[in-house]
């Protein structure tokens, strides 16, 4: 546990402990943005960075900051960096900027950077917290990315803007829609949950039949 | 403890009678069948078609989410019956053959056998695949047309229901000479199988009643032709059929009747005030989500306990 | 239409056609997270509706009596956050002193409340929608509401389903987030309601 590696700790954060669909934090932009496919890689690629700017500066401070005001501390931390990814897309990509509309100023709230800020980065050196805010970045981006694009395939028929089921499908509309989030969230969520009992349960067996 | 949780306590007379799932069942088809038939007579071979289609794909979709699951397999409580037929007198004559079959599977999967099946839903399944339907296909939901009975040849326009603006007699409402879905149009024979349906027992009269009244009372509040509008869309037809639903409806006679007068309000509401013109399958919708509020709150009085001496 | 009825649709837009869980998706952490009992759902609620009011009072008047005076916008976020932050504490250190009752009953929320983005959220809206104090005020009231009403019938289902027989890899989060699902098909019957 003590030598702990660049590369496993950013496994760690994409797999093992995806944000969302292992631990299960930042639900509301999860729903919110994932009405299409665009939607979800923009969401992700800010708090991304949010996250390994945030985890850096943190890892960096973490013992000068006293522990009494830490949980402020961070919060102006990770709100500089907020602030910043919000400045940087409103002038470069104002569409996207629009789409995602108050999700991204809400990123200062969002619990997966203020859990790994309180959990790993208070913890862990400089280099090691970047690789875990890749990492869980690039975990939650692939997450509400696989989200989106099922939305959009069903709600609308695209992926990413190019329509994939041919002239004469009729959209399901509440994909898109509010309801949809939360039903393909919630099943893809199960998913999960089966997947990850039904490798737990071959590797008892295998262990078994190993004794 | 967790055993103690697990067991649904109330308080006595526990009554033993000889209704089951499957004969209960058995008398709502046979009170669903004067919707049915008229249905099939007044909208042509198409109809028939939709109520086979719904009410075959809920048996199968049943059927393989319990195999799937590793349960016993239990269609022959006829439930999925039920609800496949239901859901098909609530689809406009007009709908293509594959809203049918996603409209039963989103009944039974999504909204029922995820929940762990009969008895466990809390929502009216045919009324929220309905829902659903209604929100991804609005068109396709809303494409009706009048009875081929009462006007030959015009069969391929849709029409707005009296609802949506079109105009009819109070006696074409009774009848059902007005475009709208399949069971819902001929008031007659939704009190046909009310009758049916009081007279074996099989539900009682608080929640139909409580229901019209309250959205007669509401309707006039907000200034809405009141009487036509228990005639229209498909209030009466919700209120025999679906807001009676064992499951997903309140086990006290109180209760019951709060249930009721929520749906009338809700339905009042909604037409009144709302963007749909219908808002009868919103409004059970809502109040089954109420349902286990009112189950915790209005309790059952003790057997033997007076009322509160006041 | 006069201003009064207006004032009346828009409290029921806030808590039914807009409502923060099924239509805006704000405040999904704690709707999830704390809605398994009726009781503390409603507890929940309560503490999220009385800071959310007073969180849209103060962030309104430091939005338009400090931060647009001086040109400072861009700092909105920062302030809000460190606000909100200063008045859940204030808020506990109050109750703490004046009601222990009701101290006993909150106090266990209000610490969760900082990080609601409902709260965070009701603030930026009132900004993006241009309110005046009292509607921004009313909305942060009544979504607050919308939030209560959402947070104890989800509560009251999932008492309910306790008994039920639900499928392993469902339970917990999954079948909360499609009972949430099943609620706001529902809820889209009160579109249009209030404009």
């Amino acid at each position: 546990m003590n030598k702990k590696s660049l590369r496993s700790v950013f496994l760690n954060g994409v797999l093992t402990e995806n944000p969302t669909f292992r631990l299960v934090l930042g639900t509301c932009p999860t729903l919110a943005v994932t009405t299409s496919a665009k939607n979800g890689v923009g969401m992700g690629l800010a708090a991304t960075f949010v996250l390994i700017g945030s985890n850096a500066v943190i890892a960096l401070l973490r013992s000068l900051i006293p522990a009494k005001v830490r949980i402020p501390a961070y919060i102006v931390i990770i709100c500089t960096f907020v602030t910043v990814v919000q400045m940087l897309m409103q002038a470069y990509v104002p569409e996207l900027y629009e789409s995602l509309g108050m999700f991204i100023p809400l990123i200062v709230v969002n619990c997966i950077i203020l859990a790994r800020a309180e959990a790993f980065a208070s913890k862990n050196g400089v280099l090691l917290s970047m690789a875990d805010g890749l990492g869980m970045g690039l975990g939650f981006t692939a997450a509400i990315t696989l989200i989106g694009c099922i939305r959009e395939l069903i709600g609308a028929g695209t992926v990413f803007g190019l329509p994939v089921m041919g002239p004469s499908y009729e959209p399901m509309m509440i994909m898109i829609l509010a309801p949809g989030g939360f039903i393909v969230f919630g099943s893809l969520l199960g998913l999960a949950n089966f997947i990850t009992s039904y490798r737990e349960e071959k590797r008892m067996l295998r262990e078994e039949a190993e004794q | 403890m967790a055993q103690e949780k697990k067991l649904r306590l109330s308080t006595a007379p526990h009554i033993h009678c000889k209704q089951s799932a499957q004969t209960i069942m058995l008398d709502v088809i046979l009170a669903l069948l004067p919707c049915a038939i008229i249905g099939v007579i007044y909208f042509g071979k198409n109809a028939a078609r939709i109520l086979v289609l719904t009410t075959l794909s809920a048996v199968f979709a049943e059927y393989f989410s319990q195999k799937v699951a590793q349960k016993p397999v239990r269609i022959r409580d006829l439930s999925a019956v039920v609800t496949g037929l239901i859901l098909g007198l609530n689809l406009p004559p007009t709908a293509p053959w594959w809203l049918c079959v996603v409209g039963s599977v989103i009944a039974i999967v999504v909204v029922k056998q995820l929940f762990g099946g009969i008895g466990h839903n809390f929502m009216n399944p045919a009324m929220a695949a309905r829902a659903i339907l209604l929100t991804s296909w609005p068109v396709r939901m809303t494409s009706f047309v009048y009875p081929q009975l009462f006007s030959q040849g015009v069969d391929t326009v849709s029409f707005a229901t009296p609802l949506q603006g079109g105009s009819a007699t109070l006696f074409d409402l009774l009848i059902g000479n007005v475009p709208g879905c399949i069971g819902e149009v001929c008031k007659l024979a939704i009190l046909l199988g009310a009758a049916y349906l009081l007279l074996r027992g099989v539900i009682r009269w608080y929640i139909p009643v409580c229901f019209v009244a309250s959205y007669l009372l509401f309707a006039r509040l907000f200034g809405a032709d009141a009487i036509a509008g228990v005639l229209s869309g498909g209030l009466l037809f919700g209120a025999v059929f679906m807001a009676t639903d064992y499951t997903t409806t309140p086990m006290t006679a109180r209760g019951q009747m709060l249930f009721g007068a929520g749906c009338g309000f809700l339905v009042a509401l909604i037409r009144s005030f709302g963007t749909y013109p219908e808002g009868v399958t919103y409004a059970i919708l809502l109040m089954n989500v109420a349902t286990p509020l009112i189950d915790k709150y209005v309790k059952v009085r003790m057997y033997g306990e007076r009322g509160r001496a006041a | 239409m006069n201003e009064l009825s207006r004032i009346l649709l828009f409290m029921l837009s806030c808590v039914l056609s807009h409502n923060f869980i099924f239509a805006r998706f704000l405040g999904c952490c704690s709707f999830l997270g704390v809605s398994s009992k009726v009781e503390t759902a409603a507890g929940m609620g309560l503490a999220v509706t009385f800071v959310m009011g007073l969180a849209s009072l103060f962030t309104w008047v430091v939005y338009h009596g400090v931060l647009v005076p001086l040109g400072l916008e861009y700092l909105s976020t920062l302030s809000f956050v460190l606000l909100i932050a200063s008045l859940v504490q204030l808020v506990e250190m109050y109750i703490k002193k004046s009601s222990p009752s009701l101290y006993k009953s909150l106090g266990i929320y209000l610490p969760l409340i900082t990080t609601n983005c409902a709260v965070l959220g009701v603030a930026i809206l009132n900004v993006n929608n241009d309110y005046n104090l009292l509607y921004a005020v009313l909305n942060g009231v009544f979504g607050a509401l919308g939030f209560l009403l959402a947070i104890v019938l989800m509560a009251g289902v999932r008492e309910r389903l306790e008994v039920a027989d639900i499928p392993k890899p469902l339970r917990g989060f999954p079948i909360s987030l499609i009972i949430a699902g099943l609620m706001s098909v529902a809820f889209m019957g009160f579109s249009g309601l209030g404009g």
